[in-house]
């Protein structure tokens, strides 16, 4: 059942490197990570991959796939001819650690600066909320924080100088996902444009075409925070949330 | 001379799952300034992969739920081997920690009332599981990393630095801790996996918290990280484990395609009313319910099927028996040779619920079978056999504090032992996790301010020297040809159903393997080289091994995730026994030395809570409570 397929894989650090011709054996059911991993065990004992779940929970296996950003141990081998040259390389946006090993940090240092969950005076234990209130934000907690739209955004993908003024897709995602927490009393808007740089978002939606996941980023959490940037109180759920009391919108929050 | 990192911490957390985040966050809270170290990256430990639920008796489904019954489900699901103190204060505390999560930002799924919506699992007399579809590790993982980050936030506004008080070293592998001459824990050595740098971080309180085993199983549902690290790193310094022989196997691992066999099918398929059936399109699970449980369960599929309407006057099915009964169960099955085409059997909700219900429910299952098998589980049975998937042995821990039995280590989560006795009920980890990380978090934040320590140079020079031993061996052996060969052993000789002849035969295959394992060697730079990082984790996963094999030879009885095919029975006079594994001399080549340790009696309030003669199936005569109260 099995064939033998060829792989050219990304190989280096420090900024230099080069595509590397590989023959690797492939099996039934297999996916990119499993001829990754056999290169490994085979002729590459040193090539550098992150991987832990291998079930596409953990989002660390992140790079692009013949160009397209994926997560590899979803990517399955039956979906390219066995003939075809499967090309491997690490995530473009963000600097090469070594071979498909990138340096992600730029998304941690974002994720500090938002402004945390604050449910108010309400006590542990006291909480209220009704399933579909909370649905919108639990769409997006679903991110496994792969990364991939943050990689796919064109906003950063080859602008090194837009990184200190965009926190991307994820992290504006994150604005979202606290502004219509139904429990959360902090206002985020102002940052939301003036910080983290929802204005350069020009809604291209790359970014939900390459989530592992199937989050509507675009659709369900950026052109909603845009439309509240501009104060129209536009999402049918969290309108009704305000009408009835459930959101408090204090005064503005600074950014963290 | 390789240049080596030197920090200071008040309390260094070896582990950034479940547990190592709430230890963290407590010991921070504590005014510790606390470092954690992880082999992965921030918010991607195992326990994202957590999916069913986080079991607690916040009775927001059937108020009639309270700890006492929590706590007797859980002495139940582990037939009585549970440390009871562990048992006991796991199921008073669960519920506060899971509204805790709530009050840092976390959204579980609801009921009607706008309360946190409760599962049905196997072994839970009520629903009781709070969860978010089918994502809730990932769902608790992401809380405490938004906490910790809340908490960098303030020492920011503070100090003017995130990482002051609390400081996160990701993709960074401890290789030993540290001891000083009286004994302590004084530090840990780490090396940085991108770079291959060393670091040594003084500290005098450690907080284990590893997570599992499964990585020396060929079929598991673990991921790399499983490596038994934490394990290894104690009885390396010295602390000892208990009940190491019993493991679970989960009943639901995929089977096909080969590279996704041992992936997870989460028990809530079953939970919300998934079936079993043998390829004659029977329910088999009827077949299978043990004298002990046989109250307990229903007897016919009628009756199961008005449970899941109906729970207070029906019993539950018996694709809920706990999951050692049901991992057995398919065995049977697929030997008696009435198995699924791959070799497992089927696993069915198409026919249950309606297509957009088990999307609803289900939606990473649903995802995932699509993804990997081509199989959409909406309109077919999915084909499922057993896993492993959880070690219920590991370090022997004061309940209250989590103090392991050295001065300065701590231990929670699935690295410890005790709690789950000889099965692990499907939730009892994530709030197991949530409580004890925070009581060890406590408990080293107290030890940390009486103690102070310095880390003699001998332990970092002998450390290092372990670290770089495998680039200095020339022409040893591939690491990844040994490990494979591990997984092998284990998954044949050490597996589900274990024997004595086969017992014996995987401990001296394990001896082979420990000689082998000293004479791996690599080659290359130290930067990110995943070669270099299994030759060092093969040192902890050959020690583990060791003590499953050893102990499961030890054990004459079968009881829960511990099957003796030649002493199928349980043995009351074996339940009262703990067995305990110890290094017989320090360091890599110091053998396990294996002690039998007589359990404390179960306090008379607790034993009080069951009938006679519910106890009478498990303690020996003379342990029952005397027949007057
Ligand atoms: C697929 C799956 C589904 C599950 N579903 C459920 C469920 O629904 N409910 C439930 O209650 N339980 C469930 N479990 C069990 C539960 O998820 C785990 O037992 C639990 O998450 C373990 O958490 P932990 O905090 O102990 O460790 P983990 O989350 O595993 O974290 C271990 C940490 O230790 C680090 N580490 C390990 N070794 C070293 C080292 N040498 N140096 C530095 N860092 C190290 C790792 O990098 C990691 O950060 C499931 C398990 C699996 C595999
Ligand atoms: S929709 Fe906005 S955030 Fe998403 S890729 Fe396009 S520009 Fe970037
Ligand atoms: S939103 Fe989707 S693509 Fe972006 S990090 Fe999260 S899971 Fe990945
Ligand atoms: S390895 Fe976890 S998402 Fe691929």
């Amino acid at each position: 059942m099995g064939y033998k397929a060829k792989f050219r894989v990304w190989r280096g650090d420090g900024g230099e490197g080069e595509l590397k011709d590989y023959t690797v054996e492939v099996n039934e059911g297999e996916v990119v990570l499993d001829a990754i991993h056999r290169l490994q065990a085979t002729e590459a004992p040193d090539l550098a991959v992150r991987w832990n779940c291998k079930a596409g929970k953990c989002g660390s296996c992140s790079a692009e796939v013949n160009g397209r950003p994926r997560l590899m141990c979803m990517t399955r081998m039956s979906t390219f001819e066995e003939d075809e040259t499967v090309t491997v390389t690490p995530m473009r946006t963000f600097p090469v650690i070594r071979d498909l090993v990138t340096d992600v940090s730029y998304n941690y240092e974002k994720a500090r600066e938002v402004p945390s969950f604050d449910g108010g005076d309400v006590k542990p234990g006291e909480f209220r909320m009704q399933q579909v209130d909370v649905e919108r934000s639990q769409e997006f907690r679903k991110c496994i924080e792969c990364f991939l739209c943050n990689n796919t955004c064109h906003v950063i993908r080859d602008h090194e100088e837009n990184k200190e003024h965009f926190a991307g897709p994820r992290f504006l995602m994150r604005v979202a996902e606290l502004e219509m927490h139904p429990a959360d009393v902090a206002d985020r808007r102002q940052i939301a444009q003036d910080d983290f740089g929802l204005g350069y978002c020009n809604i291209t939606k790359c970014c939900t075409d390459v989530c592992p996941e199937h989050i509507k980023i675009t659709d369900n959490a950026l052109i909603p925070m845009k439309e509240r940037v501009v104060g129209r109180r536009y999402d049918p759920l969290v309108w009704l949330g305000s009408k009835i009391g459930v959101v408090k919108r204090g005064k503005e929050t600074p950014k963290a | 001379m390789t240049e080596i990192e030197r920090l200071q911490y008040d309390v260094v957390v070896i582990g950034a799952g479940g547990a190592g985040l709430r230890a963290a966050i407590e010991a921070r809270l504590q005014g510790k300034k606390t470092a954690i170290i992880s082999k992965s990256l921030f918010g991607k430990a195992h326990t994202v992969m957590a999916e069913g639920g986080a079991a607690a008796a916040m009775g927001n489904v059937n108020a009639n739920d309270n700890w006492q019954v929590h706590f007797r489900d859980t002495m139940r699901g582990g037939k009585f081997l549970n440390n009871w103190r562990m048992a006991e204060l796991h199921a008073k505390e669960a519920p506060d920690r899971i509204w805790e999560l709530e009050a840092w930002g976390a959204i579980f799924d609801r009921t009607k009332e706008g309360k946190i919506s409760q599962r049905n699992f196997g072994g839970h007399q009520y629903p009781r599981l709070a969860h978010v579809g089918d994502r809730t590790g990932l769902e608790l993982i992401r809380t405490c990393q938004q906490k910790i980050v809340s908490l960098q936030q303030e020492d920011y506004r503070e100090f003017g630095d995130y990482d002051a008080k609390l400081r996160v070293f990701a993709e960074t592998t401890v290789t030993r801790l540290l001891k000083d001459a009286e004994g302590k824990i004084c530090g840990v050595f780490a090396y940085i996996r991108e770079t291959g740098k060393f670091v040594v971080i003084e500290t005098p309180a450690v907080v284990l918290a590893t997570g599992g085993i499964g990585k020396s199983f060929k079929v598991t549902s673990n991921s790399w990280e499983y490596t038994g690290d934490g394990h290894a790193l104690a009885l390396l310094a010295g602390a000892s484990l208990i009940n190491m022989e019993v493991v679970q196997f989960h009943p639901t691992g995929m089977v096909w395609p080969p590279s996704v066999k041992g992936i997870l099918v989460t028990e809530s398929v079953r939970g919300d009313g998934g079936v079993l059936k043998n390829s004659d399109g029977k329910r088999f699970m009827f077949d299978y319910v043990p004298d002990v449980f046989k109250d307990q369960y229903a007897t016919t599929e009628e009756e199961g099927d008005r449970w899941y309407e109906d729970a207070d006057n029906n019993r539950r099915p018996p694709e809920l028996l706990p999951r050692d009964e049901v991992a057995r169960a398919i065995n049977s099955e697929v030997k008696a040779g009435r198995g699924s085409p791959h070799g497992g059997v089927f696993l069915d909700i198409a026919s249950r619920l309606k297509p957009e219900q088990v999307i609803k429910r289900l939606p990473s299952m649903h995802h995932q079978f699509k993804e990997l098998a081509d199989v959409d589980i909406t309109a077919e049975p999915m084909e499922v056999g057993p896993t492993c998937h959880y070690v219920m042995g590991g370090v022997e821990v004061d309940p209250d504090t989590a103090a392991a039995l050295i001065p300065g280590l701590f231990a929670a989560g699935e690295v410890s032992g005790g709690m789950h006795g000889s099965n692990r009920l499907g939730g009892n980890s994530l709030s197991d996790l949530l409580v004890f990380g925070r009581r060890a978090g406590e408990g080293a934040a107290e030890y940390a301010s009486e103690v102070t320590v310095t880390v003699p140079e001998s332990e970092v020079e002998a450390a290092m020297a372990e670290a770089l031993a495998p680039y200095d061996r020339e022409g040893g052996e591939n690491p990844y040809a040994v490990h494979q060969e591990l997984q092998q052993t284990m998954n044949d000789l050490v597996g589900i159903i274990r024997r004595e002849e086969e017992l014996e035969q995987a401990i001296e295959a394990l001896g082979k393997l420990r000689e082998r394992v000293a004479n791996v060697s690599v080659q290359g730079g130290r930067g990110y080289h995943p070669g270099w990082h299994l030759a060092l984790d093969l040192r902890n996963m050959v020690l583990v091994s060791e003590c499953v094999a050893k102990a499961a030879l030890e054990r004459q009885e079968s009881r829960g995730g511990h099957t003796r095919d030649d002493y199928p029975a349980m043995s009351p006079e074996w339940r009262k026994v703990n067995l305990v594994c110890r290094l017989a001399s320090e360091g890599a080549d110091g053998f396990v030395e294996l002690k039998r340790q007589e359990m404390e009696p179960m306090r008379e309030d607790l034993i009080g809570l069951f009938e006679v003669d519910e106890l009478k199936k498990y303690l020996t005569e003379g342990e029952l409570p005397s027949e007057e109260n």
